[in-house]
């Protein structure tokens, strides 16, 4: 006969002593994270997400197509400069009355400016649409994430968690909106927060801010006050594919029927 | 009493082994605050508002520059935040001597709201670069924070040039604006305050195409009471391109 432990006795001894080893082992982890706490530098007083429920609202009609917002955005969030990543960009869209193909452009997404389009044909009527993630209330993106790295927070805004993102791509893939793109710097999904870390100071997006035409409106969605409420009651509202049942927060003001 | 069979009891072992170092693999790589507000890490919230913001807002300028608000009040630029023309300027706000914003001063950047494009509104102002008085900065007529051109334009063109170049092919290239549209004198100052008017009766139209108008005999006439049934004139024919309407008249 071997010496030592049969191998029926070693299993037999590692079933028990593991649920008693167990409870030790995860009092053990949690020790080791207690000392590595978050470093929550960023806590902002005063701020309450629950009184908060936010939303966008564009004038179509105002929109001059100057970029700015797009611009903007870069320089505040760190975008990287190349013309394949916006968080949000200017489309121009041009109908023309020979029933072609409606053309649609945005070079570098309107920052450097349009240029005057160069063709024979005759326009019905041109316009600018400015694009942006939609903070969707019912997000494909949320749903797709597999790790739980993007998620709707509780005033509404649909923000990615860069720590625990994979760079997976498939809210990119989801996005019936194309807002979302791949942060060559980060590896990770990137994409509008609605300038969150300006909300909690109390401060407005910075495209809002900077439209030199006022053609953008932020507020809450549930406020009587809020100008977003005055915009949505005043004008002829429509969103984004709309069929898709995703409910948009963006709200545009006489969208024409040949956006997508 | 029905025994549990041998082998079920063997193989739970593994089993329990397995889930109990699953459940001691999970302890770990969840993050902490993982599931505290729904299927994600809460103190993503808290990274995402510890990002410093560059814009400062248009309160922080208003705080210091108040002779400069002044007069931006009180133009067409009233609306426009400093920090679109000026660059991000929180460093200019927390050290005002350190950090000074640019000005932007070449004539490029202006255009990129006031260049002529199709798709921009009607109404707002537009130039054609090309031929606004080429080569000169913005700035040697206009200041940008009261941009009211320094003279009052005296052509109408000088606003409406879509129009100007439309009626540039028609046959009513020779007639002036003013003698369809009364435009008081108030428009070129304050072109939304007070507008220029325009015809409303067929009448006015047959005061050179009714059979019976005192006017050069080249003009094409037509008969006032009968021609277009009870449509107004403008309904069928663009008055700034007259010529008759694609698909002839209607019946």
């Amino acid at each position: 006969m071997k010496k030592g432990l049969k191998r029926r006795e070693f299993i037999k001894k590692t079933a028990i002593a593991l649920p008693l080893l167990s409870p030790a082992g995860i009092m053990l982890t949690d020790l080791v994270r207690t000392s590595c706490a978050w470093a929550g530098t960023g806590e902002v007083s005063g701020y309450n997400p629950l009184d908060h429920y936010y939303g966008m609202g564009i004038h179509i009609d105002r929109c001059i197509g100057c970029g700015r917002c797009a611009e903007g955005c870069k320089k505040e969030n760190l975008v990287p400069r190349e013309p394949f990543f916006f968080r949000t960009w200017v489309e121009r869209y041009t109908i023309f009355s020979n029933r072609e193909e409606t053309e649609v452009d945005s070079p570098n997404g309107g920052i450097n400016g349009f240029p005057e389009l160069k063709t024979q044909q005759n326009i019905l009527r041109a316009f600018f649409v400015p694009k942006l993630c939609n903070h969707c209330d019912n997000p494909p993106c949320v749903q797709v994430c597999p790790v739980g790295a993007t998620f709707k927070t509780q005033d509404g805004v649909i923000l990615v968690d860069n720590e625990y993102c994979v760079g997976c791509r498939y809210c990119i893939q989801a996005c019936p909106y194309g807002a979302r793109f791949l942060n060559p710097l980060t590896a990770t999904a990137d994409k509008c927060t609605f300038c969150y870390h300006r909300l909690v100071r109390g401060l407005r997006p910075v495209c809002v801010e900077v439209c030199p035409t006022q053609a953008r409106v932020f507020g809450e969605i549930g406020t009587r006050s809020s100008p977003l409420v005055r915009f949505r009651r005043m004008n002829k509202i429509s969103v984004l594919k709309s069929d898709l049942n995703t409910e948009p927060k963006v709200y545009y003001a006489n969208l024409d029927g040949e956006v997508r | 009493m029905k025994r549990i069979p041998d082998q079920l009891i063997r193989l739970s072992v593994p089993f329990l082994f397995i889930i109990l170092a699953l459940l001691i693999i999970k302890q770990f790589v969840t993050p902490e605050t993982f599931g505290d507000l729904g299927h994600y890490r809460a103190a993503a919230i808290e990274d995402i508002s510890s990002i410093e913001p560059h814009y400062a807002g248009f309160q922080a300028c208003l705080d210091c520059h108040e002779d400069i608000m002044e007069v931006q009040q009180g133009s067409y630029h009233r609306n426009i935040s400093c920090e679109v023309c000026h660059e991000p300027s929180l460093e200019h706000v927390n050290d005002p001597t350190e950090h000074l914003p640019p000005a932007p001063r070449e004539r490029g950047f202006c255009p990129l709201c006031h260049n002529y494009l199709d798709a921009r509104p009607t109404g707002f102002p537009q130039i054609i670069t090309m031929t606004h008085n080429p080569g000169k900065p913005c700035i040697n007529c206009h200041d940008p924070h009261d941009p009211t051109p320094p003279h009052v334009p005296g052509d109408c063109a000088a606003c409406h040039r879509q129009i100007a170049r439309t009626k540039m092919v028609s046959h009513h290239v020779d007639i002036q604006c003013t003698e369809c549209h009364d435009t008081p004198e108030e428009h070129m100052i304050n072109p939304r305050l007070s507008r220029a008017m325009k015809p409303a009766d067929r009448e006015f139209c047959g005061g050179c195409h009714a059979e019976d108008a005192q006017k050069s005999v080249t003009n094409l006439r037509i008969d006032i009471d009968t021609h277009g049934g009870v449509y107004v004139c403008w309904e069928c024919h663009y008055p700034h391109l007259p010529e008759a309407p694609e698909g002839g008249a209607p019946e």
